[in-house]
């Protein structure tokens, strides 16, 4: 079999493109109020399901609502949920799994027992139960989420530490006196960081699609804050009569899934082959 | 193989022990005890003295350990308690629920299986062709769409432009292929995926070289590819089976499918209780035992695994 090889430096450019739009799409969230050309939450009788327009570039909802400023602010919400929850979510499992796999023994056995009964939970179904029960806001759509995230990052530490244990550098930091945390900071955290953030990378996509959901469902970020997938929910009852106020937001989830989802692909093979090289 | 089942299912059955632990444990932690929850979702205006005796009468004034034990006791018979809405045997509800899931979720995965085998299968055969790009793009995109995105897309132009089918799912055919296909377009796409990659993996591995440069026939090479691919590809639809499930909560509310997931859908609104914990529980039962299925099945699938 022929195997075309793709050259690190066009996987490097193509990384940092990515990398610059995905820092694009976060600094536009967090922008967001600035750059907006109406108040996202003022309503009017007198501009309902208007369409797309000078003042309005992408027309307005049901309740005059400037569509345009509404995806914005959904941006600050749906992005920065997501970010920070993969980030909490990885930090909690990284270190969990961290010291379950050096430690072994009861903590091992107890975190990696959690982990097996949270993966017997499908994400989504968990997530639901959780957040209807809890009852809408973003907080309790990011707990229902983050319950079953973080043993992604775990099991994937731990075998990482297993495997590194092993290592004659680690050794030597073991036998030198070194203890534990700086051990596991110093030695171990920087030789297992790369499949742990190409992992945390494609989780941001997984999570902005399962808040979005939520929030579709009604109970996730609930109205009259702005979020993507509670948007779509409320303008799909009259799309007939006001597609826009369903494709913007409907554009805007897909083409930011699409970003990152990208970037943790080109950071997957950058790291495969500037490994190999 | 006899001693290997036993072990894995000693080991299903702590796991479904710790999820109805977990499950329980979730309503008991909700603000408002169940009495009160009873209550309201009854619409009964609630005075202490009643709350009392509802409590009384549920037993909530117990230990916490006494109330879970008595709960899983009845879960294991398949007693899941009444619905705090219409006082309907929860079991009974869940059952009729998950025969209209039963129905999607089966007709979606064999859609997704017909789709995204001979797709993947092409598509690794001709890598780096044009028909692999596009199909990579697709799958690509196909793997960002959220699926209530896909049913809102799907019902706009299919039946509010088009006008072709009706947007509420009736329980015929015509009903269940807008709903089929929501379920299935995201999990085609990541199948396509995935199984190129395996089918890649495989297609690069010396047997194959081997077995072409001694002229074995190109139809038995590439058998005997999808043979060895089919173990990770079982892993692949089982693993999907979790997918779907909390997808189906989606599209069932969307396209009003009276099964498991709306039913949830609908007890979450109404602060159903035993309707939401019995969901959980048996979604999780489904999960673990396709999962364990699949696991036993590469037995069939892998000679080398039956000696063991």
């Amino acid at each position: 079999m022929k195997k075309r090889k793709i050259p690190l430096s066009h996987l490097k450019t193509k990384l940092w493109i990515f990398l610059a739009l995905a820092g694009f799409l976060i600094i536009l969230s967090l922008l967001a109020p600035l750059l907006c050309p109406n108040d996202p939450f003022a309503t009017s009788a007198k501009v309902m399901n208007q369409a797309p327009c000078k003042e309005f570039p992408m027309g307005t909802d049901r309740y005059g609502r400037c569509i345009c400023s509404r995806v914005l602010m959904g941006a600050r919400t749906s992005i920065f949920s997501a970010v920070s929850l993969v980030m909490i979510t990885f930090v909690a499992g990284t270190v969990l799994g961290l010291i379950a796999g050096w430690f072994e023994g009861v903590a091992d056995s107890l975190i990696m027992r959690l982990a097996d009964v949270m993966l017997a939970f499908p994400q989504m179904v968990i997530a639901i139960a959780v957040a209807g029960i809890l009852g809408g806001g973003m907080g309790n759509a990011m707990l229902a989420m983050g319950i079953t995230g973080w043993t992604i990052y775990a099991r994937l530490a731990r075998a990482q530490v297993l495997s590194l244990k092993k290592e004659p550098y680690v050794q030597a930091a073991k036998l030198s006196g070194c203890n534990a945390f700086t051990i596991m900071v110093k030695t171990l955290l920087p030789n297992m960081l790369g499949p742990l953030i190409v992992n945390a990378t494609t989780q941001i996509g997984v999570m902005m699609i399962g808040i979005a959901g939520l929030s579709f469902l009604g109970i996730g970020v609930t109205e009259p804050q702005a979020e993507w997938g509670s948007m779509i929910n409320l303008s799909r009852s009259y799309v007939q009569l006001a597609p826009w106020a369903v494709f913007a937001p409907a554009a805007a989830t897909v083409l930011t899934v699409m970003i990152f989802n990208y970037l943790g692909d080109c950071l997957r093979d950058y790291l495969e082959v500037g490994g190999k090289e | 193989m006899i001693k290997y089942v036993g072990k894995r299912l000693l080991h299903l059955a702590w796991i479904m022990l710790a999820v109805s632990f977990l499950t329980f444990l979730l309503m008991y932690l909700t603000p408002g005890d169940a009495a009160s929850k009873k209550l309201s979702a009854q619409g009964v205006a609630v005075s202490e003295e009643v709350l009392m005796q509802t409590r009384e009468n549920m037993g909530l004034l117990r230990p916490f350990f006494i109330q879970y034990g008595d709960w899983m006791l009845h879960a294991m018979r398949f007693d899941l308690g009444v619905s705090f809405k219409d006082g309907f045997p929860v079991a009974e509800k869940l059952w009729k629920g998950l025969k209209n899931t039963a129905i999607l979720m089966v007709v979606s995965i064999l859609l997704s299986l017909l789709a995204a085998v001979p797709l993947a299968f092409l598509a690794a055969l001709k890598k780096d062709s044009v028909f692999d790009h596009g199909i990579r793009l697709i799958s690509f995109v196909g793997n960002s769409i959220p699926n209530f995105l896909i049913s809102v897309l799907l019902i706009y132009f299919i039946c509010v432009r088009a006008k072709l089918l009706p947007v509420v799912a009736d329980k015929s055919v015509r009903g269940l292929i807008l709903p089929c296909l929501a379920l299935s377009i995201p999990i085609i796409s990541r199948f396509v995926r995935q199984f190129r990659a395996e089918f890649l993996e495989q297609l690069g591995k010396p047997f194959v070289a081997g077995a072409r440069a001694r002229g074995v026939k190109e139809f038995y090479v590439l058998r005997d590819v999808f043979h060895n691919a089919s173990i990770n590809i079982l892993t692949i639809v089982g693993l999907s089976v979790g997918t779907l499930l909390g997808g189906s909560v989606v599209i069932e509310t969307i396209f009003r499918w009276p099964g498991l997931g709306k039913l949830a859908m609908d007890a979450i609104t109404n602060r159903d209780y035993p309707v939401i914990q019995g969901f959980v529980l048996l979604t999780c039962a489904i999960y673990v035992t396709v999962n364990l299925i699949t696991d036993i099945s590469y037995h069939f699938i892998d000679p080398r695994l039956r000696e063991r």
